[in-house]
């Protein structure tokens, strides 16, 4: 069986009395698109950093594509691509400069024709030859996403790339990950944009004070935690009797229903049968991660041994049973 | 040795992009001591015989230039890049501590003896410099500048910010080079002094250096040459140690 993108075991980072990390199990398929969510504070850089060389762990250990992070370092910095979360530049150099100095750390000589590529479809080549300090600060961080690529390394971590950055380049910027996604290699990804991370990513891990409270697919995680709302539309003033408690609120001439599981839904459609109820309109609101992620980090102390839901994927067990909208 | 050498390149660039700062004022400095040494004490003063003050002044006032360029080189690259945090790139790379280590080196020696060369050719203009044995002028300018590079890495490591290696600077290294000879022979001091000028090795540099232009010396040059270079040895594998554990770079 070929090594996972990432593997991380008993992972823990402390400094002195505050614990950055605390026992994360983690792996991350070659090919994935994985997203780590979590608060400021939750551990999601550390976790990066640890994984990048920049920071030593306390206890446990990582490897990228079966090298471990420190024993073997120089050959787990061939193989990531990092782009950090402060948007640092040398004011020293142009563009130009900047990446064909990062390629000859990376013994690369001879590289022009990527980073022309890279130039381009960053939309970066009319500034090739400015200095880094004449750039905006969305220019700045296409600059570090193309410094982080010029090795074509097979996973690449991001960590909040697009954090102040523009629409139309937060856009571009994806279409050009989820293409290198394609093309195989797997991406990490750290955002505070939760919508971003629930259309690109396929799995996802929450973390929270340095443990993971939620990991599993994102279309699992959409499905089994979240609470639907039915909303309702009837040629009738009133809500059948049956139906009473499971009324939470109503907008203009709309019912909002709380439907906890998909299962659920059948039943509430039988009750309006046999009340003879006429339904107008209707429409199901599916939740959406942040509604999941609102959740999760608003538990209390997370269990620490994720256990399977619905028979896939691991989750929490406190997450398959929700305890009401927040 | 492509990371090394990309990253020896970057590190020249980035002084020879700000060459007036890093090369010429330095040089305009030591043309300053020049001309205010040469009329205030040429004809005054003779430390050796047949050797006038300011070509006596000369060499040391080109090894203080060395060493003060070659600490300043690798110490404010480093705060700087530390400070900006663009020292990132470099760590994320798959450079090994050796290529790390060798690339500040070599840049700091380079604008060590880059500035020197340049006190050199200004002295020419106030007095002639003979050169009786320049393996020795290159063996001192070699060794010293390895020792005061390495110092600057690891201060530029060290500091957290600006004030801590402007302190460096004004308290270890301004003193060190005053006090050793740059402007007098320690045969002038009282005996006490002349005897702790014996344990500053910044005293060994210039002596030797010295002693490579005029063929004469406070010391042997071999004495000087025991002290320095097993000096920047020591303190080229200390700097070392200190990248491979990851001393302040590595969390």
């Amino acid at each position: 069986m070929p090594s996972p993108a990432v593997r991380v075991r008993g992972l823990e980072k402390h400094y002195g009395a505050l614990c950055a990390l605390d026992g994360i199990d983690l792996d991350i398929g070659e090919g994935e698109f994985f997203a780590l969510l979590g608060p400021n504070g939750a551990g999601k850089t550390t976790l990066i950093s640890i994984l990048a060389g920049l920071v030593r762990p306390t206890a446990g250990f990582a490897q990228v594509l079966g090298h471990d992070v420190q024993a073997d370092y120089r050959q787990v910095r061939r193989l990531l691509g990092v782009v950090p979360q402060e948007l640092v530049f040398d004011p020293f150099f142009t563009v130009r400069e900047t990446l064909e100095f990062q390629s000859g750390y990376f013994g690369l000589a001879r590289n022009e024709d990527w980073i022309d590529a890279l130039l381009h479809h960053l939309g970066l080549a009319d500034k090739a030859d400015s200095n880094m300090r004449r750039l905006s600060g969305g220019m700045k961080r296409r600059v570090l996403v193309a410094q982080a690529l010029v090795h074509k390394p097979p996973v690449i971590v991001l960590d909040e790339p697009t954090a102040g950055v523009d629409v139309e380049l937060r856009q571009s910027l994806w279409a050009f990950i989820r293409d290198l996604n394609r093309q195989g290699h797997t991406i990490l990804l750290t955002t505070h944009y939760l919508e971003e991370a629930e259309t690109l990513c396929q799995r996802v891990a929450m973390l929270k004070a340095g443990r993971i409270v939620a990991l599993d697919r994102t279309d699992n995680l959409l499905r089994s935690c979240g609470e639907r709302h039915l909303r309702l539309r009837l040629a009738a003033a009133d809500l059948p009797e049956s139906l009473a408690t499971r009324l939470v609120g109503r907008k203009g001439d709309e019912f909002i229903l709380s439907l906890p599981d998909l299962d659920d839904l059948e039943p509430t459609l039988a009750a309006l049968r046999m009340a003879g109820a006429t339904v107008l309109d209707m429409g199901l609101d599916q939740p959406d991660l942040e509604d999941i992620f609102v959740r999760v980090m608003g538990q209390g102390t997370p269990t620490p041994s994720p256990s399977p839901a619905r028979g896939r994927g691991a989750l929490l067990e406190s997450l398959s049973r929700p305890e009401g909208k927040r | 040795m492509t990371g090394f050498r990309t990253l020896l390149h970057k590190e020249v660039l980035r002084f020879w992009k700000v060459i007036w700062q890093t090369v010429a004022a330095p040089v305009l400095t030591a043309l300053l001591y020049l001309l205010i040494f040469f009329h205030v004490l040429e004809g005054h003063v003779q430390v050796y015989p047949g050797v006038s003050y300011t070509a006596f002044l000369m060499p040391g006032l080109i090894m203080m230039a060395v060493l003060q360029n070659a600490f300043a080189n690798g110490s404010s690259s480093l705060i700087q890049s530390k400070i900006t945090g663009n020292l990132v790139f470099v760590l994320l790379a798959p450079l090994s501590y050796l290529e790390f280590f060798l690339a500040y080196l070599v840049a700091a020696m380079l604008r060590g003896l880059l500035v020197g060369t340049g006190v050199a050719a200004v002295g020419l203009l106030f007095a002639d410099l003979p050169v009786a044995h320049f393996g020795w002028v290159l063996a001192f300018a070699l060794a010293s500048s390895a020792a005061f590079a390495s110092v600057g890495i690891v201060a530029g490591i060290w500091a957290d910010k600006f004030d801590h290696l402007a302190g460096v600077q004004n308290f270890v290294i301004m003193p060190l080079t005053f006090l050793s000879g740059v402007f007098y022979s320690i045969h002038s001091l009282p005996a006490f002094w002349q005897s702790v000028s014996h344990f500053n090795p910044v005293f060994y540099m210039i002596d030797g250096f010295r002693y490579g232009f005029f063929g004469q010396a406070d010391t042997s040059p071999w004495l000087g040459l025991a002290v320095v270079a097993p000096s920047a040895l020591v303190l080229g594998l200390l700097t070392l140690l200190l990248l491979r554990r990851g001393y302040k770079l590595r969390h």
